[in-house]
């Protein structure tokens, strides 16, 4: 690759988010609509620190009551049984069932603060204008985007069984109120992965780059 | 708002996960680009990727029918039974206080799957057109978000969580739905990896026809 290092920003080019053409706004214009699909365009996402930090946060607090309600109710004719997720995982927890057991642990308990945890730190370093570590923040980026959606599985866990689990008055199972928050907290998280404009990590370090080095404009 | 003026170099793209400009080579079919600076992979050139992507799809049209239509799972427990299907699912959350999460598992396992397939096939559609029509390029620019949405894959190890869970209690009956439907997370995932977007973005016809690859006037005349 001979290709200058310099990014479309700098070149006064816009990269479509819909359909990768490059174009240059109009004289007079900052942005405009690509051409080819008609996505409106502009050099960053509008106001990504700010929708990823207001997604991150309010999936931050949904993730408390999503841990400390029950997500399901179990009624036998004993009575009553709440089981948060936590106790869902133990519950599973046999020498026939532990592998499961540990898919629901990774993908509610793990995975979901792992995803607030990573954005938080992505966000406060892009905002700092870090230029240390780009390649692992971006890998970083994209594993939280890939695995976001498997905390969903919880989620239908908890849909199959109470849909099923339905032999009144012998035994019958519904969702609890933890459920709805939890439900919140992947989606809040898979948001803010989509508002976060992953150029801005590269920024700082690009703009070190032109400085440094004479770099000639086409 | 105007539109942009495209650049006249077909070969010069940014990455879309750092922006660094670069040139993308002429590929061999099955081959792939990768940024240099963030390692993403730029384009990857699929072979026969219109009729490959097109039969998958046609199939996912057909196991989505029927996965919809059939139980999905039942249950036997003292000579009682039960049974459910994806939206007897979703069903049974709304009619039990939880509306917003029984919508949330409709969405991501029966509408944004169906959209997801529905709009493949119309796209797949347009762009076997010698010269795929603006539609297509409106129906391409949302295509990657129903299938950000779309999660039947994870609502199938859900499903056998589940299983695991009532098998305590009951005799599990899998239905005939659960086993098309793993069979449909591996047409998704291929109707995914066959299609190739760049190929039919170069091909379709463009909101700001006038400016199509800088040739300006003289096309216009020739479409008009």
């Amino acid at each position: 690759m001979s290709a200058p290092a310099m990014t479309a920003m700098q070149a006064g080019l816009q990269s479509c988010e819909g359909c990768g053409l490059l174009s240059r706004p109009a004289p007079g214009e900052e942005e405009g609509q690509c051409p080819r699909c008609d996505e409106e365009l502009s050099f960053r996402k509008h106001g990504s620190f700010q929708r990823t930090w207001a997604y991150l946060l309010a999936a931050a607090i949904c993730y408390i009551p999503a841990n400390v309600l029950p997500v399901l109710t179990t009624t036998t004719a004993a009575g009553a049984d709440s089981d948060t997720i936590l106790q869902g995982v133990v519950l599973l927890w046999s020498p026939t069932g532990w592998p499961l057991s540990i898919i629901v642990l990774v993908a509610s308990i793990m995975i979901p603060s792992a995803k607030i945890l990573a954005l938080g730190y992505l966000l406060i370093t892009t905002q700092r204008g870090s230029v240390a570590n780009n390649e692992q923040r971006i890998r970083m980026y994209r594993m939280v985007e890939f695995i976001g959606r498997w905390s969903m599985v919880d989620v239908f866990v908890d849909t199959f069984t109470a849909a099923l689990i339905q032999l009144q008055p012998l035994m019958s199972v519904e969702p609890g109120p933890g459920l709805i928050f939890f439900a919140a907290v992947v989606v809040f998280t898979m948001l803010a992965v989509e508002s976060f404009d992953p150029r801005l990590i590269w920024d700082s370090a690009s703009m070190q780059a032109a400085e440094s080095k004479e770099v000639t404009y086409a | 708002m105007s539109y942009n003026q495209p650049i006249n170099d077909h070969s010069l793209l940014a990455c879309q996960h750092c922006d660094l400009l670069q040139r993308i080579p002429e590929l061999e079919p099955g081959a792939s680009a990768r940024c240099p600076r963030c390692n993403k992979e730029l384009w990857r050139r699929r072979v026969d990727s219109l009729n490959r992507t097109f039969a998958l799809t046609v199939a996912a049209v057909v196991l989505y029918i029927i996965a919809n239509s059939v139980p999905m799972l039942g249950l036997t427990i003292v000579g009682r039974d039960a049974q459910t299907t994806v939206i007897g699912g979703a069903l049974h959350l709304w009619n039990n206080d939880q509306k917003v999460v029984g919508v949330l598992v409709l969405f991501t396992a029966v509408i944004a799957p169906a959209l997801q397939i529905g709009l493949m096939l119309a796209i797949l559609l347009g762009a076997m057109r010698p010269r795929p029509p603006q539609w297509v390029a409106t129906l391409l620019r949302y295509h990657p978000t129903t299938k950000i949405w779309s999660m039947i894959e994870v609502m199938m190890v859900g499903v056998l969580v589940a299983l695991v869970k009532i098998a305590d209690y009951a005799t599990v009956v899998p239905g005939l739905a659960l086993f098309v439907l793993w069979v449909l997370v591996f047409i998704l995932a291929g109707m995914s990896s066959s299609f190739d977007s760049r190929d039919v973005w170069d091909r379709i016809q463009w909101a700001d026809e006038a400016h199509r690859d800088g040739a300006g006037e003289a096309l216009v005349e020739g479409t008009s």
